[in-house]
């Protein structure tokens, strides 16, 4: 979908979206039920560096020193971090973490927020832009990945073959939506043939899950049967061993 | 199979000599060993519970009885912390499925016990390259778990502390990570990043980043660099005992996850970048941020790099 179909779709009662530097965007939409909410997002494929995610941080932090409590909704097509000498040297790990930080604090303040991926997202861009929303939409044209399979090839030095007949046995290495929709990554699939709007008012009126249940859901979907169990025996042992 | 747990114990027997061993150099319990009061460690799910990854066996790699991450609980200075520590020799220190859960349960316990039996403070000893590509997805959703963690128990009003000096750096995710801790630690052999020199040349090409100019990749990505313009808070010499008193120092230091906080940071980053966009090369940031001897800054010893005063705002709350 493009961004003009994706806006036309979620927001058919309307919206203002400004695109700007970086592949940013920001405005707002109604929602029915939900009133006004905040959209930020960043658009055409463009990779996330230390410019659009210090211009995305600066749309959520706004919405959250304004108060109230509008959801956030991330519009995401973008492509993996920027992979440039000049980002690492100007600490994108600092810019990516403040993105993933000012999504969090605005969940912990009291807005809904929710990612909806309708292009590319991989690796550190995936991280900050889509994982860092309490929920995380897949529409058409959705890519998520951690890394290709060609790269995952090279570095495993498994044969592209071997590693596409494996990804259809497990969904805990292969990109796409399936298998991070399997893991508990990917909250929710929406098909172009659905109303899109409903759907982005039913999700929205959903109070978040009460903290991260990713590793829940994932168990439940089985797609990732022990990283729940585990934190859990994790968490017993400490409990065990609390005031010592 | 390998048992780590048995390789490393042979490494440093003498307990009482690990506070003075190069933490670049130790094992990930020995870099616990060292850095709390001797014999408080108390380790959770443990090697001799061989809870490993699934994952490996179909990419004929060989596992480690705790994946690759120890994690527990102890004491620094007589108070109560919880720590976790990645072995940056077992497959890079990488995140997987169970090694990412081991430090998810362990933020999960310290979030949930904060204000009653809680720990003082979480301490990371990262030592990662970031995701388990065998495991890609298990690891990435771990990254994003732990990073909403550590806000969780920052938010319930306890520090986490980034301890980063191993041979793998915090790469990828673990760049992330690290920057979302309250404090941070560094030591001269530290790299904090996102994406790996190597990954940007094969992308971009030699001319844009030259993986093999290991001078360029410690200024672009090193913990000079970092310190100097606010992305770590403290530089230590290497040991273990360096690591420690730094962490006992900052812990009490350590800012409030709130809105302030991160205008504070937004604001910081932006000006960073306003000052420093258009560099190409460490040394033209320190140039430009007044500093004297630029050239010379990558090169010099450790006792002279922390007599430099460091620019305006490097040392800060926002974070």
């Amino acid at each position: 979908m493009t961004l003009d179909e994706v806006l036309a779709s979620l927001f058919p009662s309307g919206h203002a979206v400004e695109r700007g530097r970086s592949g940013m965007l920001h405005g707002s939409g109604k929602v029915d039920g939900q009133g006004d909410v905040t959209i930020v997002g960043i658009a055409g494929g463009t990779p996330l560096g230390v410019d659009g995610a210090i211009l995305l941080a600066d749309r959520v932090l706004a919405a959250v020193e304004a108060g109230g409590r509008a959801p956030i909704v991330v519009l995401v097509d973008t492509a993996s971090q920027n992979m440039a000498r000049r980002d690492e040297l100007l600490g994108l790990n600092e810019y990516l973490a403040h993105l993933a930080k000012s999504l969090a604090l605005a969940a912990a303040c009291g807005h809904r927020t929710a990612s909806i991926l309708y292009g590319p997202a991989a690796a550190g861009a995936f991280i900050a832009a889509a994982l860092s929303s309490r929920s995380l939409v897949a529409l058409p044209g959705a890519q998520p990945s951690v890394m290709d399979l060609p790269s995952i090839s090279r570095v495993t030095k498994l044969p592209l073959e071997d590693l596409k007949k494996l990804a259809k046995t497990t969904p805990i290495f292969a990109p796409g939506v399936e298998p991070l929709f399997a893991i508990g990554a990917v909250t929710e699939i929406w098909a172009a043939s659905e109303p899109l709007a409903l759907r982005l008012s039913a999700l929205l009126g959903k109070p978040a899950a009460d903290g991260d249940a990713r590793d829940r859901i994932g168990l439940e979907r089985k797609g990732r049967l022990l990283a729940q169990k585990i934190a859990e025996r994790v968490a017993a042992e400490a409990a065990a061993n609390a005031g010592k | 199979m390998t048992n780590p747990a048995q390789t490393q114990a042979a490494n440093l027997s003498n307990q009482s000599q690990l506070p003075d061993a190069d933490w670049y150099e130790a094992y990930a319990r020995d870099r616990v060993a060292g850095l709390l009061d001797p014999d408080t460690f108390v380790e959770f799910i443990g090697p001799e519970q061989r809870v490993m990854s699934p994952h490996l066996a179909q990419f004929d790699l060989t596992g480690a009885f705790d994946d690759g991450v120890v994690v527990g609980r102890g004491r620094l200075d007589g108070q109560k912390v919880f720590i976790a520590a990645q072995q940056g020799w077992f497959l890079g220190g990488a995140f997987g499925e169970v090694h990412g859960a081991k430090v998810l349960g362990l933020l999960r316990a310290a979030r949930d016990s904060a204000g009653k039996d809680g720990p003082r403070a979480v301490l990371l000893l990262l030592d990662t390259g970031g995701v388990r590509l065998q495991e890609a997805n298990a690891g990435e959703l771990a990254i994003s778990e732990i990073i909403g963690a550590i806000l969780e128990v920052r938010n319930a009003g306890v520090p986490v502390l980034a301890l980063v000096g191993g041979r793998a750096g915090a790469f990828g995710g673990g760049g992330i990570i690290t920057a979302c801790c309250s404090r941070i630690i560094v030591s001269k052999h530290a790299r904090v990043s996102v994406t790996g020199p190597e990954v940007i040349e094969t992308n971009k090409g030699v001319e844009e980043f030259d993986s093999k100019d290991r001078a360029l990749v410690w200024r672009v990505c090193g913990a000079r660099t970092r310190y100097l313009t606010g992305g770590a808070d403290r530089y230590v010499k290497g040991t273990i005992k360096d690591f420690r008193e730094a962490a006992i120092a900052l812990i009490p230091h350590a800012p409030p996850f709130e809105l302030a906080t991160l205008k504070a940071e937004q604001k910081r980053l932006a000006d960073r970048l306003q000052q420093f966009g258009d560099c190409r090369d460490a040394t033209e940031i320190w140039r430009k941020a007044g500093l004297s001897e630029p050239e010379r800054i990558a090169d010099i010893a450790d006792d002279a790099f922390l007599a430099i005063a460091r620019p305006k705002g490097a040392d800060h709350d926002a974070r």
